[in-house]
């Protein structure tokens, strides 16, 4: 587990919402060039972004550094884009990460490579963040679609599962000097995706003021010395679940790590563990081909392929656009029972 | 052109002239170059609409941000990239503009307040709106300048940023340079209205139609719509309606126009349109006309031989400036 340092102020249990509200309020007051950009984040009478983590933040900064937008999608990643090679430091929001091939050139083809093409004289320090996830919103709502993003040099990739990992990396990325996708899910936010987590408590404690977590360095949410699973967002709770039914019904010890960053990935942590239990897992809910499950795999077949003792195994979304129905969107999304039957094959 | 009494002061029009026929000899300089297999790539230049990046920038200062295209030769030198910093980055050398990262179409410089070229048609158009966003928010006087072509007034970005841009009245000039064709394609088979100017009216902003082959008319028109950015008016939409003289890029034979049409607009040409009043001005004259000439063509001999002379882009610098 991630726990606070014994020296930082105390904490309280928090919601991911409520820890990315925190950390973009400090963020605000730490750094007079951090503004927000979006759509229905500032309204008076609106309700804060689409999934509420901007609440009460116009009453302390005001709507000059809350910038509402039009549905413009290509504005705000181009605004921000702008902005930040000035040496701004937006915090841009995307309702939906679906809506990021809407700016997709703003994204891959500016923010991505404007430093490079400049030769190092320009940068552009964004945030975008973008809920991903399956919620029974069908195809063009309920997409993981992070893994597009982890293929582009020039960009960085976070992935939050918890609130204490999700306050101190939102401010890393903000202080960060290139372009970073932040991509949280939307089951995650408050409690009311337990049920789907595998009834695990959504809350961490997060400690009240200043502390960090950096880019780029994954963390093992569990320890165990038969099978490293990496798993990323719901799909993380998904696992840690399978991993405590695995324990008690198989005798499986399951170390799950979770990457937090995909881009750059912290294969480090992923091999030392690798090399501890000989089995990798990669679980994902975005769909299976070309997706960052295949790169991690591709990846510990060149580097320790001599350490593992059974094939890697992907457990992912399957091929398939996001069905809208509960039934179907169940059959598609990696459960807790799919992962559980990947593990054991692997052990057999 | 402007009768004599309305002319700018003797000094500003030399540097007009100069700035024009910079970016022409550059523009012939690096055609023949690239035939003779020295610069590599491929050039989309700038010849014929010379008086539309003079004449705007004329009313920049070295503060003011732009952002360009795929066709940018021309708006780099007009905004002060210097033609050795801007040869050498189209001959791949690390004394380019931008390492030799950059090339022919992402020429730019934030020295001198030009962001590396977007060569995505209508890119700028929604990335300006963030240079217009951070003087907004640092309440600066600064003002951006969007160049873009006539086929970027039919990307989707065209719109968002315009609009964008007009309900936050962000300090922006957009500056179309209607030069009739988007690559092979004629304007008029992708648009029902006639005049890209007219757009302007569906964002609520000022929309004007300026001969983009007249750098005091464009210089006249620009500097209003500075003026009113500067002055938190918020955008403008000029249009110049020009022509470029050479092809697309290099490899288009510009089987799609007429000889007549590219007869009739080269009667036009921006650059001895300026150098006759020059010449008949009684501060300015052929004296000075022939110095600057000269000072022009000595400044592109230097500029090709410090691109030759320069070191090629080191292979070890191939995997730098990905991140900061």
């Amino acid at each position: 587990m991630s726990m606070p340092d014994p020296g930082l102020p105390p904490a309280r249990r928090l919601t991911i919402g409520e820890a990315l509200r925190e950390a973009i309020a400090e963020e605000m007051r730490r750094d007079e060039s951090v503004f927000l950009i979006g759509e229905d984040i500032g309204i008076t009478g609106g309700f804060g972004g689409a999934f509420g983590v901007y609440l009460g933040l116009p009453e302390e900064f005001g709507h000059d550094r809350i910038v509402d937008t039009p549905i413009s999608e290509k504005v705000i990643a181009g605004a921000a884009v702008g902005a930040a090679a000035l040496g701004m430091r937006p915090i841009a929001d995307m309702q939906y990460s679906d809506f990021l091939f809407e700016c997709m050139d703003e994204l891959v083809n500016q923010a991505a490579k404007l430093r490079y093409m400049s030769g190092g004289k320009v940068s552009v320090p964004l945030v975008m963040r973008a809920p991903v996830g399956a919620t029974n919103r069908g195809a063009q709502h309920g997409q993981s679609p992070e893994s597009y993003f982890a293929h582009v040099p020039g960009l960085k990739v976070v992935c939050v599962s918890d609130a204490y990992n999700a306050k101190g990396l939102l401010k890393s990325a903000v202080r960060d000097d290139n372009p970073v996708l932040f991509f949280e899910h939307k089951l995650l936010y408050g409690s009311k995706g337990r049920e789907q987590a595998g009834g695990l408590d959504l809350t961490a404690e997060v400690p009240e003021g200043e502390y960090l977590v950096p880019l780029g360095q994954a963390v093992a949410k569990r320890q165990g010395g038969d099978v490293t699973v990496v798993a990323t967002h719901l799909a993380l709770y998904r696992t840690l679940a399978a991993a405590e039914e695995l324990a008690a019904e198989d005798g499986i010890e399951c170390e799950v790590i979770d990457p937090l960053t995909l881009l750059p990935l912290d294969t480090e942590t992923i091999w030392a563990s690798l090399r501890k239990t000989g089995r990798l897992v990669i679980v994902h809910e975005d769909t299976l081909t070309g997706g960052w499950g295949a790169e991690v795999a591709a990846r510990a077949a060149e580097e320790c392929l001599y350490d593992l003792e059974a094939p890697i195994r992907r457990v992912a979304s399957f091929d398939a656009p996001m069905p809208s129905a509960p039934s179907l969107e169940d059959a598609i999304v990696p459960s807790v029972e799919r992962i559980k039957t990947v593990i054991r094959e692997l052990r057999d | 052109m402007a009768a004599v009494a309305e002319l700018p002061d003797p000094e500003t029009l030399a540097r007009l002239y100069r700035h024009m026929l910079l970016i022409r000899s550059f523009e012939e300089t690096v055609y023949y170059l690239f035939l003779e297999g020295e610069i590599p790539g491929t050039l989309h230049q700038y010849q014929g609409q010379e008086a539309v990046a003079v004449g705007i920038c004329d009313m920049l200062h070295l503060t003011d941000w732009i952002t360009s295209t795929h066709r940018p030769h021309g708006h780099a030198l007009a905004k002060g990239v210097s033609p050795r910093a801007a040869m050498a980055e189209l001959y791949g050398k690390s004394t380019g503009c931008c390492a030799g990262k950059g090339g022919s179409m992402h020429l730019g410089d934030p020295a001198v307040g030009m962001l590396p070229a977007i060569a995505i048609v209508g890119g700028g158009n929604t990335v300006v709106t963030g240079l217009g966003l951070a003087f907004q928010l640092r309440r600066t006087d600064q003002v951006a300048v969007c160049f873009f072509g006539d086929g970027a007034s039919n990307e989707g970005a065209f719109h968002e940023g315009m609009n964008f841009a007009a309900v936050r009245r962000l300090p922006i000039v957009f500056v179309c340079e209607n030069n009739l064709y988007g690559a092979s394609t004629p304007f008029h088979a992708v648009s029902a209205l006639v005049d890209v100017a007219d757009r302007a009216a569906a964002y609520g902003i000022p929309g004007h139609v300026v001969d983009g082959m007249d750098v005091l008319a464009v210089r006249e028109a620009g500097a209003a719509a500075v003026a009113a950015a500067r002055a938190g008016e918020g955008p403008t939409l000029l249009e110049c309606k020009t022509y470029r003289f050479v092809g697309h890029s290099r490899s288009d034979a510009r089987g799609y126009r007429d000889s007549d049409e590219e007869a009739a607009w080269k009667e036009r040409d921006p650059i001895p349109r300026l150098r006759a009043v020059l010449v008949e001005h009684a501060a300015v004259g052929q004296d000075e006309v022939t110095v600057i000439e000269r000072e022009v063509e000595t400044a592109i001999d230097d500029a090709v031989a410090f691109a030759r002379a320069s070191p090629d882009a080191d292979p070890s610098e191939a995997l730098t400036d990905v991140y900061a």
